[in-house]
């Protein structure tokens, strides 16, 4: 057995006393467990506890997240395979954008719901909630800088900084702050904002300028001071993507600008400033200073990026996680690092599978390890090697998450098209798990059917169909269940219905729901019993009309065509009695003789029967066998007869 | 323009609030009902811009909820019985009337007939409702039909095994006569007046009896009747003669939930499906004839069949009726953005289209082209 990588976390189930034995069942997604004494007999606890490792499905907010990325999921499964990976890296980026737009969008209404609540509990566990996807949001913009759109040098810095920025957005709050008071140069927090916390740090040279305007015209006698590092601020070479300058070309500009502030810096001239001398620092990278601002920078990347861009703007991929590493180790002297910094510094390490590994043991759901791994996989990031347990990482993470998905009252519908896009188990697991919906109401076992119709899982169809078929039969809904039985081709259950019919028919002696029978069609094919149903059926009627001859031919040829069952023959020729007594000749001699012929395949099986039904029996047959060879007397007579 | 809202719940049932037609005011309030979470819930919207809230630009027309309140089963029926009434079907057999109160927004249960539908020994779900003020008819699994009124607790008639199937869709053909249709693929027309246990009518396809699951009338002309069902074939039928379908149009891949005609334009049609798709479907036919003086004539129409009809009677047939046979234009538009899930209901009023869907969102069109 492989080894643990984390501690497992205990649960302390409230409702059991500390010190007894517990027994417990494993679910899909949910373990029941119960206190025991463990003997056989005695008194038992009365209470199962059920325990949930993932209640972020069952959060009407988070619900919204699981949608939308489904959508996305279906979207992103249906974009061509024969283009070129190159022509897809921009559509590629923005289903990652539209993922991370959920995200951010779910993170918002978390954060007003949190600060509407009226209960502590709610209002902690929806910031525990912001805080999870914030960090997932983040990690997920990381890949998609570094791995998705994988940008080269030069522009990778440009990308990393856009990261920074995006999540490092109190800046522009403090700013505003400082702003809209009377005096903003000798506001508190001014040269905290312009000096070291975002504009510079940040690399926003053009807000830096503006603000030290403000300064300079606070100090006259400085004005030569500040003009010389607005100058410096206004020079600093940026890397331009779409532009037809090299790499190597920005390298020497920048490298010459860096030059010109390293020689200003020596010559003293920003000394008497003290401010601005850390601003000159700062732009040179000087690491030590940049560490002497850690509360500004808070946290290891933000100082990462920060350093980049004042000292190695041109960095390369690969170069990046030697940096990464080192800016860690140096912000983080004491402490250990936390979770999502081991991630974040696995991806700037381009170690993928780390990432993913890491954060399935750090959150405790499979969302997005499992969209992020897809996306990745069409990517063509992912090594398919395969993993112990026989399928490829994404289709392992898909199915974890359509699993625990399925377990939900609701989602299980989303979870049935990410079964769809797992080639090797998708479809065993989704045989598994759809025969186990609960089925409530008809609507919903017509929606599991076209699902299951849909897959040609024909045993699911039939198995779902017999369970809805027989809770028909049990309320008496005969007509439903022969609907079903229709939709699940199911001739035993057909036959199983019609003998209902023909049962309360020789109960009350007449039949119910004849706006069914009366109205089959061709569904009267599917099982003989039930065409004998209808054609029984049908005698009635033309025996009602009075249509005699043809009720005649009709109930002859239910006998001599074997389409009803030889338990009903005796009902049959006793239907025939009122037409053979008939003043007018109805079945011909030809039709006598074969009524007769069948009365005796009858009662030559009669003779097993026991003594008092022998009775009942005797006589009808002796009221068939004179009304028989009456008839054949006044048949023959007639056809004898000629036609004058 | 369309838009997306995720609402964390499936909805089964969405319908407008009807408008007051004096003014052809846009609707601007509708409700909802969902299905299959553990908690259901009944939920009052409002789209368009009004006063208490901060709607930036972005967001205009974005439906936000005004109130909600907690419903026992899945809403399978929805119908708003005036401004402030809507009475609901639930999957429990209740028949419920919730009341919207304006000033406080708020909703509450105002009346309730808990086993409305019911076998002996269990409950039957109540499959769908309609009403016309104050009379509400309900019918379920159970294969009845029950009459209720609304403010009277008793119920005023109720059809005892109406149907050995279950009826999943009922509609007003006249005020004292309806329409249902059943898992046998019927359609059985009752006439409430007379009292008795069994249809008046039944009119069927013949062939594979494919079950149906909405029925709609044409608002002008009270014949035309459209169904739609398992195998997602649109189906027109004239009550008035046969008991056959006029024509048959091949609509979606799955089970068709909901047909509706518009209710001031009726060359317009709109279905939805399990198959996530939305459909408008708009016919005219070539006839020089204006739209309005069809259907008064009534003695010349002589053949039913789909086909081509003999002579200048043509004009006088709806076209409707005529399917997309040569004679009569009829052009179909999807009209959500892509496939999702099951749509189940939509609901169509003005130029404002709403319609629920399995993936949890309510899909809001207020520029429908008719």
């Amino acid at each position: 057995m492989e080894e643990v990588d984390v501690e497992p976390v205990v649960t302390n189930i409230s409702g059991i006393r500390p010190g007894k034995r517990m027994g417990f069942a494993w679910g899909p997604g949910d373990i029941l467990v119960y206190e025991t004494q463990n003997k056989a007999s005695g008194s038992g606890c009365a209470f199962i506890h059920v325990v949930r490792k993932d209640e972020d499905i069952y959060s009407p907010i988070l619900r919204k997240l699981f949608n939308e990325s489904h959508h996305i999921f279906v979207g992103l499964q249906t974009i061509k395979d024969d283009l070129p990976s190159k022509s897809k890296k921009p559509q590629f980026v923005s289903i990652s954008r539209n993922y991370r737009s959920v995200i951010r969008a779910c993170m918002e209404e978390l954060q007003q719901a949190a600060v509407s609540a009226n209960d502590t509990d709610m209002a902690t566990q929806y910031g525990n909630q912001v805080s999870i996807l914030l960090a997932i949001e983040l990690i997920w913009n990381l890949c998609e800088v570094l791995f998705i759109d994988a940008a080269p040098a030069g522009s990778l810095l440009l990308h990393l900084l856009d990261w920074v920025r995006l999540h490092k957005s109190d800046v522009d709050e403090k700013a505003k702050g400082v702003l809209q008071s009377d005096s903003p140069a000798e506001h508190r927090d001014y040269w905290d904002v312009v000096c070291v916390l975002s504009y510079v740090l940040q690399g926003r040279l053009e807000d830096t300028r503006k603000m030290l305007m403000k300064q300079a015209m606070l100090q006259p006698a400085a004005k030569s001071m500040y003009k010389l590092m607005d100058s410096l601020l206004s020079k600093m070479p940026f890397y331009n993507p779409g532009g037809t300058q090299t790499l190597t070309e920005f390298d020497v500009k920048w490298r010459n600008w860096h030059e010109e502030v390293d020689r200003y810096l020596k010559d003293n001239s920003f000394a008497s400033n003290q401010h601005l001398e850390v601003i000159c620092k700062i732009l040179l990278g000087d690491e030590d200073v940049l560490l002497e601002h850690k509360e500004l920078l808070s946290t290891w990347y933000y100082f990462l990026i920060t350093r980049l861009l004042y000292c190695h703007p041109t960095v390369k991929p690969t170069e990046l996680h030697y940096y990464a590493q080192s800016s860690m180790m140096m912000f983080l002297d004491s402490g250990v690092p936390e979770p999502l910094d081991s991630i974040l510094l696995a991806a700037f390490e381009f170690d993928i599978h780390q990432v993913i590994k890491d954060c399935s043991i750090a959150l405790n759901n499979w969302w997005f390890v499992a969209h992020l791994t897809d996306l990745l996989d069409h990517c063509k990031l992912l090594q398919s090697h395969n993993l112990h347990f026989g399928s490829n990482l994404r289709e392992f993470l898909l199915l974890e998450y359509a699993s625990g998905l399925f377990t939900h009252h609701s989602l299980w519908q989303c979870a049935v098209d990410y079964f769809d896009h797992c080639p090797e188990f998708g479809r065993v697991y989704l045989e598994l798990q759809i025969e186990r919906v609960p089925l409530d109401t008809e609507r919903k076992a017509l929606k599991v059917l076209r699902i299951c119709e849909e897959r040609q899982m024909s045993e699911q169809v039939r198995s779902i169909c017999k369970i809805m078929a027989m809770r028909a039969v049990r309320n008496n809904r005969l007509g439903s269940a022969l609907s079903w039985s229709i939709r699940a081709k199911d001739a035993a259950f057909a036959t199983l219905i019609s003998e209902r019919f023909l049962q309360d028919y020789c109960a009350k002696g007449t039949f119910s729901d004849l706006d069914l029978i009366d109205n089959l069609g061709s569904t009267m094919l599917l099982s003989d019993r039930l065409t004998f149903l209808g054609k029984y059926r049908e005698f009635h009627k033309l025996y009602g009309e009075k249509c005699f001859s043809d009720a005649a031919k009709l109930l002859l040829s239910l006998m001599t065509a074997k389409i009803a069952p030889q338990s009903f023959w005796m009902t049959l020729l006793t239907d025939a009695l009122p037409l053979l007594e008939q003043k007018e000749v109805i079945f011909s001699a030809e039709q006598t003789y074969e009524l007769m012929y069948c009365l005796e395949e009858l009662t030559s099986s009669l003779i097993t029967f026991d003594v008092k039904e022998e009775d009942v029996e005797v006589t009808k047959v002796e009221m068939l066998r004179l009304a028989l060879a009456r008839n054949l007397a006044s048949a023959i007579v007639k056809e004898g007869t000629m036609q004058t | 323009m369309e838009s997306a809202k995720y609402v964390s719940q499936k909805v089964s049932k969405a319908r407008w609030r009807p408008v007051s037609s004096s003014f052809l005011q846009q609707p601007e309030i509708f409700a909802t009902g969902s299905w299959d979470n553990e908690e259901n819930k009944i939920s009052i919207w409002s789209v368009g811009n009004y006063e208490n809230s901060g709607l930036e630009d972005g967001f205009e027309g974005d439906p936000q909820l005004i109130c909600e309140n907690k419903h026992d089963g899945d809403v399978l029926g929805l119908q708003f019985l005036d401004q402030e009434r809507i009475v609901t079907a639930s999957s429990t057999g209740a028949v419920t009337i919730f009341r919207h109160h304006h000033n406080s927004q708020t909703i509450s249960v105002s009346q309730q007939w808990v086993k409305a539908h019911h076998y002996p020994c269990d409950n039957a779900p109540c499959t769908a409702v309609v009403c016309s003020s104050p009379e509400i008819i309900t019918v379920g699994e159970d294969g009845r039909i029950i009459v209720l009124r609304a403010d009277q607790d008793c119920m005023a008639q109720v059809i005892e095994n109406a149907d050995s199937s279950t009826i999943h869709a009922v509609t007003y053909l006249r005020t004292t006569e309806i329409l249902t249709v059943n898992s046998i693929g019927q359609i059985k027309l009752w006439d409430l007046r007379q009292q008795s246990n069994s249809a008046s009518q039944i009119l069927s396809l013949s062939g594979d009896r494919v079950p149906l699951y909405c029925i709609d009338r044409h608002p002008n002309q009270q014949h035309i009747v459209a169904t739609g069902g398992q195998d997602g074939m649109l189906c027109m039928w004239d009550v008035r003669q046969g008991s056959m379908p006029s024509s048959l149009m091949e609509a979606h891949s799955a089970e068709m939930w909901e047909v509706h005609f518009h209710p001031t334009n009726p060359d317009h049609l709109f279905t939805c499906s399990e198959d996530g798709s939305l459909l408008h479907w708009e016919t005219s036919s070539h006839s020089d004839m204006p739209s309005f003086l069809q259907g008064n004539r009534n003695s010349s129409v002589t053949s039913r069949s789909a086909m081509a009809l003999a002579g200048g009677n043509q004009s006088l047939i709806s076209a409707w009726l005529n399917g997309d046979s040569s004679k009569s234009r009829l052009e179909t538009t999807h009209m959500l953005p892509s496939q999702t899930l099951s749509v189940n209901s939509l609901d169509v009023l003005g130029q404002c289209l709403v319609c629920g869907t399995d993936g949890e969102a309510i899909f809001i069109n207020k520029q429908v082209p008719v």
